[in-house]
């Protein structure tokens, strides 16, 4: 099996994941410059909401696909919901509080999320059942299942399709408008509440179909899945130049790129018997002998890359590969 | 805030010293369970304060902070049980906890302070995950932190043959560590204080007040800011340390994000910038798990004949609303900082 | 009288593909208060921002007191002995006055983190000599009565005077004020005028940047003009008022 291809493929799958969800990140930093801890957890409970329905039916004659849809049609409405009342009852109030404050209710709010989807759907994961099956095609010695191709495809027709929204219609110019000075956007005519209100919303139906994907390729849902793959994602939105849409896109690939390399070569590379002269004798080669391995860090290190790209992108680069400078202005 | 205090002031603190003298022993009355649960909440006020010195005076957000616990821990419990071999005194692991906390404290900061202070925020929570990750994995090829089983019978705290672990008369352990613990917390409340009303505790708050205008001021912004994380950080650490000889076990499990945001909920709610606040906000919501167990569990088993809300998923519902209804409604939290009535001070005049 | 406390040579800045100053050389004498003038989006408050280090130049030097300027940072300009104010107001809303002002002090004294832990006597005798600079200063500006009140609750004037009193702190050499009189009302604004002759009195060199014409020419020794990011002129205001550049920059060609 050719491994590094193998690893190109599930990045791409799960950057193009990475890369929706940072969307969400993106927008509404761009418009109010704040971290929305809570999306990671919008993220999820979309993800949540469309495998409780589609478990509901999985038992019925429905068609599989119609029950897809069913599920994908019941988590994208909720979430944008979810997304408005969010911005409507928990940061807009705040508006104009010192930064803290509405941190600290992002905070609260994804801790609360999190929680009441816990009381909801419990502590086990919800698994995905088996409707159709996941045929796998086999690429120059690697393989590309049915869900991965549909997951990329869907990605970046979701992409395109805010990019055509964000630069091609009114109501997009009037987001960009916004995120260029809330002020003077005000002055043009821009109602800022509505656009910010937009933002959030649109950030939450991408992230429901994110939770649906990443759901349906890791095969289960669970409360705690929105922590880690909302940190990631926003990772990929600063990595790309936080408030960026074009950034987010790329930043969101690659991470998921960084992450499946690195995930798939660490072992390999910090094995010390593999390093040369290592295992020519003493402790280490005692350690090394009979082609044992000595791995310092294996692939359940796999979450630390993307905080790490995240600390190394804002030590060199903070404005991102995309982006503009994000100091502090005077 | 200066001078001395007066008369009624200092009866007042003698009755407050007696209470707290004589708490563990009523305490103990109901079960030493109590005196282990209150040793815990004075934990839980020791970070609170010290996580309040990078919130509620500089304003940085952090929310990661019980990684720093989880650090100090950590050191006590490498550096005093059978795991390595080592038992080195308490007294000399307490410092070099604080010490490392504290590097890693800044070492995290440096590349965020330049930048939004939202860096951090995310930073930091992210370091949360990344210490626990490495907790939990550091056990292959070399086992430092036994994984997710934890360090298992850590040294207790010794000075020659007095051990805090053992009862001796009617000092039960939980109490000696209650005392020493008590101790502590008063050492943290005036290191707090003194330097709240110093030139560094006034950048601070400058700081958290208009960094531009700190700038400006001749403030070094980024070495105060870095100060005010490393040192909160190294409380952090000794609380650790004490948590890791208190429990005699540590595991990656105490130290999730949950735990972080209980803290900074502790501080958000008592208010955030004002010791007192804080400590009334960490006694609060400390204790709060033990009230919903003793309310919560019977009235849902009498209510509905069984559980409906595990109490614990209810707490952390709990945190979440109290930060977010506490920035809506009483930004300045339960209690505000001084100056506020000081000012009302001024003004009667 | 000749005296340079700060000489600029050759400033520049752009912002983005914007040339918000262009080749701008000037000289403060020690002693004078220096007017900056000029049409909205001159350039003036950039020029004050590159001089107290909060945005990098993008050519030219600054010399002060005949020494280089590091730039790099606003605290090093502090410490090197220029203190600033703000067009629109930056105290530190939650702290008392008395507290604005020994923020003011941080950049003179020197405590640490275990003086303050430890209360050793030095750092008390620093504390209390802190505590009665900014008393003297509060009293100096005419606030000393709003010493305990929050800074976010003094009126528009005293906030103000108190941010001048916090830029007095740091013991500078040349205090550069940001559009003082903005938002104040005739009466705040002779306060305003008598304070600004009074620190030149007492040896102070005053940069002013103000929109009220009429008070730079007033108070100030010399006045330089700015337009589009040029210095047009640079003279005593009688010699300045007369200047057909100026006239023109101000009234505008025919075009407009």
């Amino acid at each position: 099996m050719d491994i590094l291809l193998q690893q190109i493929i599930n990045g791409l799958t799960t950057g193009s994941v990475y890369a929706v969800v940072a969307l969400g990140y993106t927008m509404v930093y761009g418009v109010i410059q704040l971290i929305n801890f809570a999306h990671g957890e919008v993220v999820m409970i979309g993800a949540m909401v469309a495998f409780a329905v589609i478990a509901a039916l999985a038992g019925s004659a429905l068609p599989p696909a119609v029950i897809l849809l069913a599920g994908v049609l019941a988590a994208v409405p909720a979430c944008m919901l979810l997304g408005y009342g969010l911005e409507r009852i928990a940061y807009r109030p705040l508006r104009h509080a010192p930064r803290l404050a509405p941190l600290i209710t992002a905070i609260g709010m994804s801790i609360i999320l999190q929680h009441l989807a816990l009381l909801i759907w419990g502590r086990n994961p919800i698994a995905f059942p088996q409707l159709i099956d996941n045929p796998s095609f086999a690429i120059g010695g690697a393989a590309i299942s049915g869900v991965q191709i549909t997951i990329i495809l869907l990605s970046m027709v979701m992409m395109a399709g805010l990019s055509w929204f964000v630069y091609r219609t009114r109501f997009g110019i009037a987001i960009r408008a916004t995120a260029e000075n809330v002020h003077i956007a005000g002055l043009m005519g821009v109602n800022a509440d509505r656009v910010i209100a937009a933002t959030f919303v649109i950030g939450a139906a991408l992230g429901a179909m994110a939770g649906v994907m990443v759901g349906t390729y890791y095969g289960i849902a669970h409360y705690t899945m929105g922590f880690i793959l909302g940190l990631k994602a926003f990772s990929a939105a600063v990595l790309g130049g936080i408030g960026n849409i074009p950034g987010a896109m790329v930043g969101g690939l690659l991470l998921g790129l960084v992450e499946a390399l690195g995930t798939g070569y660490i072992g390999e590379y910090t094995d010390l018997c593999r390093w040369p002269g290592a295992a020519d004798g003493g402790w280490m080669g005692e350690r090394c002998a009979d082609g044992a391995h000595f791995v310092l860090f294996g692939s359940n290190y796999q979450d630390v890359f993307a905080f790490l790209m995240l600390i190394l992108v804002l030590v060199l680069r903070p404005s991102g590969l995309l982006g503009e400078r994000v100091s502090e202005r005077a | 805030m200066t001078g001395a205090w007066s008369t009624k002031e200092k009866i007042g603190l003698a009755c407050v010293a007696l209470a707290l003298i004589a708490l563990p022993f009523v305490l103990a009355m109901a079960g030493t369970a109590w005196v282990r649960i209150t040793n815990f909440a004075v934990l839980f006020i020791l970070l609170s304060l010290g996580l309040n010195i990078v919130v509620g005076f500089a304003g940085l957000l952090d929310l990661g902070y019980v990684a720093f616990f989880a650090v100090g821990a950590y050191v006590y419990a490498l550096l005093a049980s059978p795991h390595f071999g080592l038992h080195l005194p308490f007294w000399l692991i307490l410092p070099i906890g604080a010490a490392v906390a504290g590097l890693a404290g800044a070492v995290l900061g440096a590349p965020t302070l330049r930048l939004r202070g939202d860096y951090l925020a995310i930073v930091t929570l992210g370091f949360g995950e990344i210490v626990r990750i490495f907790m939990n994995n550091l056990s292959a090829p070399v086992n430092i932190t036994n994984g997710p089983k934890g360090i298992n019978l850590i040294d207790p705290f010794r000075i020659g043959d007095f051990s805090f672990s053992a009862n001796s008369g009617a000092l039960s352990g939980p109490i000696k560590y209650y005392y020493f613990l008590l101790l502590v917390l008063l050492a943290v409340i005036v290191i707090n204080r003194r330097l709240q009303d110093s030139r560094i505790g006034r950048a601070w708050v400058a700081i958290r007040e208009d960094e531009i205008a700190a700038k400006a001021a001749g403030i070094n912004t980024r070495n105060i800011k870095l100060l005010a994380f490393a040192m909160g950080a190294s409380f952090g650490g000794i609380a650790g340390g004490m948590f890791a000889a208190i429990q005699g076990f540590v595991s990656p499990e105490s130290f999730i994000l949950n735990e972080s945001i209980m803290i900074l909920a502790m501080v958000v709610l008592g208010g955030m910038g004002n010791i007192w606040g804080v400590i009334a906000g960490a006694v609060l919501l400390s204790f709060m798990p033990e009230l919903l167990r003793y309310t919560v569990e019977p009235a849902q088993k009498a209510l509905f004949g069984r559980m409906l809300v595990d109490p614990e998923v209810l707490r952390m519902l709990i945190f979440g609303l109290a930060l977010v209804l506490t920035m809506r409604f009483r930004p300045a939290g339960l209690w505000p900082e001084t100056r506020h009535r000081r000012e009302l001070d001024a003004d009667r005049k | 009288m000749t005296d340079v406390l700060l000489e600029a040579r050759n400033i520049g800045k752009k912002f983005g593909g914007v040339q918000a100053l262009k080749d701008v050389s000037l000289t403060i004498r020690r002693g004078e208060i220096y007017g900056l003038i000029g049409p909205n989006g001159a350039g003036k408050t950039t020029l004050f921002n590159v001089f107290t280090g909060l945005y990098p130049r993008d050519g030219g030097e600054v010399l002060f007191t005949g020494q280089p300027l590091a730039l790099e940072s606003p605290h090093t300009v502090a410490a090197a002995g220029i203190a600033r104010t703000f067009q629109n107001i930056r105290l530190f809303g939650n702290m008392t006055a008395r507290e604005n002002v020994m923020v003011g002090r941080h950049v003179r004294t020197k405590a640490g983190v275990f003086g303050a832990i430890l209360r050793s006597p030095a750092e008390r005798a620093e504390e209390a000599a802190i505590r009665r600079r900014a008393d003297e200063l509060l009293h100096y500006v005419g606030i000393a009565d709003r010493a305990d009140n929050l800074a976010r609750n003094l009126s528009y004037g005293d906030q103000r005077r108190l941010e001048i009193a916090r830029a007095l702190a740091t013991e500078p050499q040349l205090l550069a004020l940001d559009e003082p009189a903005a938002g104040m009302n005739a009466t705040e604004t002779v306060g305003l005028r008598q304070l600004i002759d009074g620190l030149r009195k007492d040896g102070l060199t005053v940069l002013l940047i103000e929109h009220d014409v009429k008070l730079v020419m007033g108070l100030c020794d010399r006045v330089a003009v700015l337009e589009y990011g040029e210095k047009i002129a640079e003279d005593v205001p009688e010699a300045v008022k007369n200047n057909p550049k100026v006239i023109e920059a101000y009234l505008g060609t025919s075009a407009h």
